[in-house]
C-alpha cells in the first residue's frame, strides 16, 4: 500500500515532504532538465532581494570533508525580475513555490513581502534570517532574537493570510530554541532549519583563505548532526510547529532521520549539486523506508524519535491523534 | 538540436596516459549522441559513499560510435578527486552528467580558423577542428604549455592543421615563449577570420587582446571552478558584458563555457566590477 506522504505547512497541504533547499535549485529551469519540479513537495527559490545583486567575487566555493563552503552572496536579479520572469514560469507549470526572501533591514523584508503578496503562485514565504542587518553593524538577524522576531512579524503582517510564513534559522546562535520561540511568537507559521553555519578553510598552497569572501556557509553531510540536533531540540520545545528539516540530506535514510527528529518536511540542498536527480531519489527512498517500517502515513513518523525509550511506535501515534 | 543533459552511469572502456595527463574513455551513448564541440561533462568522484561532494568538470575531448557511443575526457591530477579518477580502470563505472554548456558557435560559410590551446585545454579543439574542416574551413593550430610534456595533442594537431605552431615556456618543444607571442604571426600568415581558444584564463586574456588588435572574433572556452555544472550552485561566475552593454556575473557552466572573448572582462575575473549589475553600491537595474 502506498504511504500517505502528504505534508502540511500550517494549513497548506503539500503532496510530499521533499523540497529543494533555498539557493540550491537555481530558478527551477535548470533542474527541470532533469526532473519535473511539480513532482516534489515544493520548490524553494534562492533568497530574493529587493535590488539585483552581483554577489561575491570568486572563488565562491571550496570543497571540505563531506561538505562544501560557499559564499555566493545572494546573487540574483532582484524581486521585480523574479516576479516577472521566474515566478510565473514556476506557476505556469503548477509547481508549489516557496519564495525565500533576504534583506538588510526590517523595511526591506516588509517591502519584499508586500511585493510578493500580489504575485500569483506563492505557496509560502521563507524568511532567510541569516542576512546581515545593515542597521545593526552587519550583525545577522538570526543572532539577535528580537530583530529576527521583528522581521518575522512584519513579514507576517504584509503577507496574505492564507500564505504561511516560514522562518529559516541558523544553527550558529547561542540558543536555537529561544530563537525559534521568538520567531513563532512573532507570527511564524513554520520553521526551517538549518541555514548553513559559517565556516572557513585556508588554501595551504596559496596560503590565503580558499574563498574570496574569507568565510562561507558550510553545507553537506558534514553539518547533518548539527541539523538533526536543532530539529530535535526545537520539536521538543515546540511540538506543534511544523519544521522543514535540512542540512546534508543525501539519501532517504537521512530524510527519515530528520523526520524522526521532528521535521514534517525535508529540504535537499548540496545533494543537488552532486546528483541533479537527488530530490526524486530521496522521495522514492523515503517512501520505501516508511513502507518497510509499516507506516501508512508520513505524519505518523514525524518526531517519533522523541517517544520514551522502550515505548513502541504506537504510543506516540495515539498521543498525536488525541492532541490534534 | 541537441537535447538536454542526462545523468548516466558509464563503464570505463579505456584509460591512458598522454604525456603529463590522463585520458578516460567512458561508454555513454546518451551523452555522445547529444555532443557538440565545446560541451563538457561532470563526473562524481570517490565512489558511492564519497566525502567529495562537488562534481569535477572536464571538456569532452572526443566522442566515438563504439559500443553505442563513447566520450573521452582529459585531466591532470590536481587533488584527491582527480587522483581517484586517475586510478580508474577499464570496466569500473563512473557517474557522468552531460553534455553540458554552450558549445562553440560554428561559422556559416567556410573560413580560416586558428585554434589556440593552452595546457590540456587543447583537448576540446580536435573535435572542433574536425567539424570545421568538414564544413570546408581551413584550420591552423597554436598549442602551448609550460614544458613539452604538458603540450596536449601536438601530433594530432600536426596531422590535422594546415600549420601547427608549438610554444613552451622552457623551450623544450617548439618556440620558447607563450602562445600569445606567436599568435599574431599565425593570424597574419593564415589571414584568419576567427580564433577559437581554450586554456588557462591568463592565456585567454592574452589571446583575446591579440584578436581585438586584428579586429577578428575570438571564441574562448573558460575554465572556472564549479560545484554542479548545471547552473544551480552559482559558484562559477565570470564578469561578462551582455548585448545591452551591461556587465553581469554569468555562470561559466550554463551561459558559457564558450564566450565571445571581447565580452569577457578578463582583468576583473575574481572581482565584482563596480559597474556590474547589482554590484555593491553600484548599478541597480
Amino acid at each position: 500500500m502506498p504511504v500517505d506522504l502528504r505534508s502540511y505547512l500550517g494549513h497548506v497541504e503539500l503532496p510530499n515532504p521533499v523540497f529543494t533547499a533555498s539557493g540550491c535549485g537555481g530558478t527551477g529551469r535548470e533542474l527541470a532538465q532533469f526532473f519535473d519540479v511539480t513532482r516534489i513537495g515544493a520548490f524553494v527559490t534562492r533568497s530574493i532581494t529587493m535590488a539585483p545583486r552581483a554577489g561575491r567575487p570568486t572563488p565562491r566555493m571550496a570543497e571540505t570533508p563531506s561538505g562544501m563552503l560557499s559564499a555566493v552572496g545572494l546573487q540574483g536579479p532582484g524581486v521585480e525580475v523574479f516576479a516577472e520572469r521566474e515566478l510565473p514560469w514556476l506557476a505556469e507549470r503548477g509547481a508549489r513555490t516557496i519564495v525565500s526572501i533576504g534583506g538588510g533591514s526590517v523595511a526591506e523584508y516588509t517591502a519584499l513581502a508586500r511585493r510578493l503578496a500580489g504575485a500569483p503562485g506563492v505557496t509560502a514565504v521563507e524568511v532567510n534570517l541569516s542576512c546581515p542587518n545593515v542597521e545593526d553593524r552587519g550583525r545577522v538577524f538570526a543572532r539577535d532574537g528580537s530583530a529576527a522576531a521583528e522581521v518575522v512579524a512584519s513579514v507576517r503582517a504584509a503577507t496574505r493570510y492564507d500564505v504561511p510564513v516560514i522562518a529559516k534559522l541558523a544553527p550558529d546562535v547561542a540558543d536555537v530554541v529561544s530563537l525559534a520561540r521568538l520567531c513563532v511568537d512573532g507570527g511564524a507559521d513554520a520553521l526551517s532549519m538549518i541555514n548553513a553555519p559559517l565556516g572557513m578553510s585556508v588554501d595551504v598552497d596559496t596560503m590565503r583563505p580558499s574563498l574570496a569572501a574569507g568565510t562561507g556557509g558550510l553545507s553537506g553531510p558534514a553539518i547533518r548532526p548539527l541539523a538533526v540536533r536543532c530539529v530535535w531540540q526545537v520539536h521538543a520545545a515546540l511540538p506543534g510547529v511544523p519544521i522543514v528539516g535540512m542540512g546534508g540530506v543525501m539519501t532517504g535514510r537521512d530524510a527519515l532521520e530528520m523526520v524522526l527528529a521532528g521535521a514534517c518536511a525535508v529540504a535537499v540542498g548540496t545533494a543537488l549539486f552532486h546528483d541533479p536527480y537527488a530530490c526524486q531519489r530521496i522521495l522514492r527512498e523515503l517512501e520505501e523506508l516508511l513502507q518497510a517500517r509499516g507506516f501508512d502515513r508520513l505524519a505518523d513518523a514525524v518526531g517519533l524519535a522523541h517517544r520514551p525509550a522502550g515505548a513502541g511506535p504506537r504510543n506516540r501515534i495515539d498521543l498525536e491523534e488525541s492532541s490534534l | 538540436m541537441a537535447g538536454s543533459p542526462v545523468q548516466v552511469t558509464g563503464t570505463v572502456l579505456t584509460t591512458r596516459r598522454v604525456e603529463a595527463y590522463h585520458a578516460l574513455t567512458v561508454v555513454a551513448p546518451a551523452v555522445a549522441d547529444r555532443f557538440r564541440p565545446g560541451h563538457f561533462v561532470t563526473v562524481a568522484v570517490g565512489g558511492p559513499y564519497s566525502s567529495m561532494l562537488t562534481r569535477r568538470a572536464f571538456a569532452i575531448h572526443d566522442v566515438k560510435p563504439d559500443y553505442g557511443g563513447t566520450v573521452e575526457f582529459v585531466f591532470s591530477v590536481r587533488g584527491p578527486g582527480t587522483a581517484w579518477l586517475a586510478d580508474r580502470r577499464a570496466r569500473d563505472t563512473l557517474d557522468l552528467v552531460g553534455p553540458l554548456g554552450r558549445p562553440f558557435p560554428l561559422p556559416r560559410d567556410p573560413c580560416t580558423c586558428v585554434l589556440v590551446g593552452g595546457e590540456y585545454g587543447s583537448a576540446s579543439l580536435f573535435v572542433l577542428a574536425d567539424v570545421l574542416q568538414r564544413r570546408g574551413c581551413r584550420v591552423d593550430f597554436v598549442l602551448g604549455a609550460s614544458s613539452a610534456d604538458r603540450v596536449f595533442g601536438a601530433l594530432r594537431a600536426r596531422r590535422m592543421g594546415e600549420t601547427t605552431t608549438l610554444t613552451t615556456e622552457d623551450g623544450s618543444l617548439g618556440m620558447r615563449g607563450e602562445v600569445t607571442d606567436v599568435l599574431a604571426g599565425v593570424i597574419a600568415d593564415a589571414r584568419a577570420d576567427v580564433v577559437y581558444a581554450c586554456g588557462p584564463m591568463a592565456m585567454l586574456r592574452g589571446v583575446t587582446a591579440v584578436c581585438v588588435e586584428f579586429g577578428i572574433p575570438v571564441q574562448v572556452s573558460v575554465e572556472q571552478a564549479m560545484a554542479c555544472g548545471v547552473g544551480i550552485c552559482m559558484t562559477c561566475v565570470v564578469p561578462v558584458i551582455a548585448e545591452d552593454g551591461v556587465t553581469r556575473m554569468v555562470r561559466a557552466c550554463t551561459d558559457g563555457p564558450v564566450f565571445l572573448g571581447e565580452r569577457v572582462r578578463f582583468d576583473d575575473v575574481g572581482t565584482i566590477p563596480f559597474d556590474a549589475l547589482g554590484a555593491p553600491g553600484g548599478r541597480h537595474g
